[in-house]
């Protein structure tokens, strides 16, 4: 389908641009929740929520729900997942990371032999991993979803910039001073698995978290203040998004490798400009 | 009540193995009392404890005044990421982290607190800088800033010129000294580096196998000369025996 064609028809308007704005809404979710993920060493937390996005997906399609994703079935699954993730994170046997893998290789495993009982066709099994190839699957109930999302991990953000940036800076300092860092961190992984799961149809259950992780470490590249790498890393990826959304129009791309691939040129683009201005100083 | 924090019986476990036993100590208000101890002998999980980060064994922590959650706190310096893109003054800030109207907003006063506490540490000129492009020095003195904000009249010091160069760890006492003097704050010091910390202490808490006591910090001096003397360890099991923890008051 050519950009011409897309837009030759009103209804094709209107899907790409619904597409596209549930798109940004979950760019600037995962870059916010991104910055204090990547920060306190999390970033595995997001790639391991994807995998069991992946296999959520399953489960919506042992209920029935056909081809098409259910978000419903699959929010309280990962957010499910994202408290255990936690949970294991603080047992003093398992680390973080080894929690994350135990989770997310668990469920990629258990998912798999459930499409395969389904009987699921591989091109969605594909879809699920990689992103759906076609922007016509996000619909008005994604939009809402999406944008619910929004308002509260903005509001959240907005209103409580003070605690996340000093338990992400030192949980430690933070919950002798009497800081509840525990609940702080728990609404951190709900968010983050409810924005995995929404951005999961566009992106694929793979390169998802790449949205969370690159943002971040982009503009912290960029800026020396907690407050400037937030706002970079919200600007970083709306910008990433809509270039990389582009791309995948004009060229017939798979959107979510599209928009990892941009993603990766700016971190790298920002590596080589951050190293050129500290020289300078 | 005179002490500002009072521990009876104290009892804690890390990770399944007892490291205190039976522990009784006051920390008289405006006093600095320095933590001493081999390494492994409970210094650190001590100070947890008392944060409210550890959970005792058994045995009873009694603060007075403002207590827990309004203890100021400096870690150890190691804690903290090196590639966190963070100012000078928003970390400083983020020590009213537990005082924060409806865990939102600064408390009254705030921007008083700030500027009085970078001034002490001598900070306030470097505001506007990145953290981790500081010197060790002058990032201890930022964190240090930060634990006052949080500070109601206790501060709590783990290490605090550990990995510092000799003219930023004499800053450092001169600061905490000040604290002390100028301020009427009670500091808790866990400190390796003997020699100079026991000079600006009031206060001696030695922890040691079973046998941890407490003494005025003139007589742990006196200690510790003698021990260099004899080429041997303070307070070890053997050659020091002081019974129970206790001390007698000035």
């Amino acid at each position: 389908m050519t950009i011409s064609e897309i837009f030759a028809h009103d209804y094709m308007t209107v899907i790409v641009l619904r597409a596209v704005i549930v798109g940004v809404l979950v760019s600037v979710c995962s870059s916010l929740l991104g910055v204090s993920l990547v920060m306190k060493r999390y970033s595995m937390i997001g790639d391991g929520l994807s995998h069991v996005g992946y296999f959520a997906l399953a489960i919506g399609a042992v209920a029935g729900v056909g081809s098409e994703f259910s978000l419903e079935a699959a929010i309280p699954i990962v957010i499910l997942a994202a408290i255990l993730i936690l949970k294991l994170d603080d047992s003093p046997k398992i680390s973080g990371d080894a929690a994350c893998a135990i989770v997310s290789t668990g469920a990629v495993a258990v998912g798999t032999i459930i499409f395969g009982f389904v009987g699921t066709s591989t091109s969605d099994i594909c879809g699920s991993l990689f992103g759906s190839a076609s922007v016509v699957t996000v619909t008005n109930k994604d939009l809402v979803i999406a944008a619910v999302l929004f308002a509260v991990v903005v509001a959240w953000f907005a209103l409580y910039s003070r605690q996340i940036f000093s338990v992400t800076f030192d949980e430690a300092f933070s919950s002798a001073a009497g800081c509840r860092a525990g609940s702080l961190r728990t609404v951190l992984a709900v968010l983050t698995a409810v924005t995995i799961v929404v951005g999961m149809k566009m992106m694929g259950a793979i390169m998802i978290s790449a949205l969370i992780v690159f943002p971040a470490l982009t503009a912290t590249q960029l800026c020396r203040s907690f407050r400037g790498v937030v706002i970079a890393s919200a600007v970083t990826s709306v910008v990433c998004f809509i270039l990389g959304f582009a791309a995948a129009c004009f060229f017939s791309l798979q959107t979510g490798a599209a928009v990892v691939t941009v993603e990766l040129a700016a971190f790298i683009i920002s590596c080589i400009a951050g190293k050129i201005v500290r020289k300078r100083k | 009540m005179n002490n500002i924090i009072e521990c009876r019986n104290l009892t804690l476990a890390y990770d399944g193995v007892t490291v205190v036993r039976d522990l009784t100590f006051e920390v008289p208000r405006g006093e600095i009392m320095l933590i001493s101890g081999e390494n492994g002998s409970g210094k650190s999980t001590l100070v947890k404890t008392l944060l409210g980060l550890h959970k005792e064994s058994s045995g009873e922590i009694k603060f007075d005044g403002a207590g827990r959650g309004r203890v100021g706190y400096l870690p150890q310096k190691s804690a903290i990421g090196a590639d966190f893109p963070a100012t000078v003054s928003e970390v400083v800030f983020s020590g009213f982290v537990g005082r924060l109207r409806y865990g939102m907003f600064l408390p009254r006063g705030a921007k008083d607190d700030v500027k009085k506490a970078m001034e002490l540490t001598g900070t306030a000129d470097i505001a506007e800088k990145c953290f981790n492009e500081l010197s060790g020095g002058q990032q201890q003195r930022v964190l240090l800033a930060r634990a006052l904000c949080a500070a109601g009249d206790l501060i709590i010091l783990d290490e605090p010129t550990n990995a510092l160069d000799p003219v930023s760890a004499a800053d450092m006492y001169k600061i905490i000294k000040s604290l002390k003097n100028d301020y009427g704050m009670t500091v808790l010091m866990v400190s390796h580096d003997l020699e100079t910390s026991v000079t600006i202490a009031d206060r001696v808490l030695h922890l040691c196998c079973d046998d941890a006591f407490c003494c005025p910090a003139s007589e742990y001096a006196e200690r510790l000369a003698d021990a260099h003397a004899d080429c041997g360890g303070i307070g070890n099991c053997e050659s020091h025996h002081h019974g129970e923890a206790h001390h007698d008051d000035k």
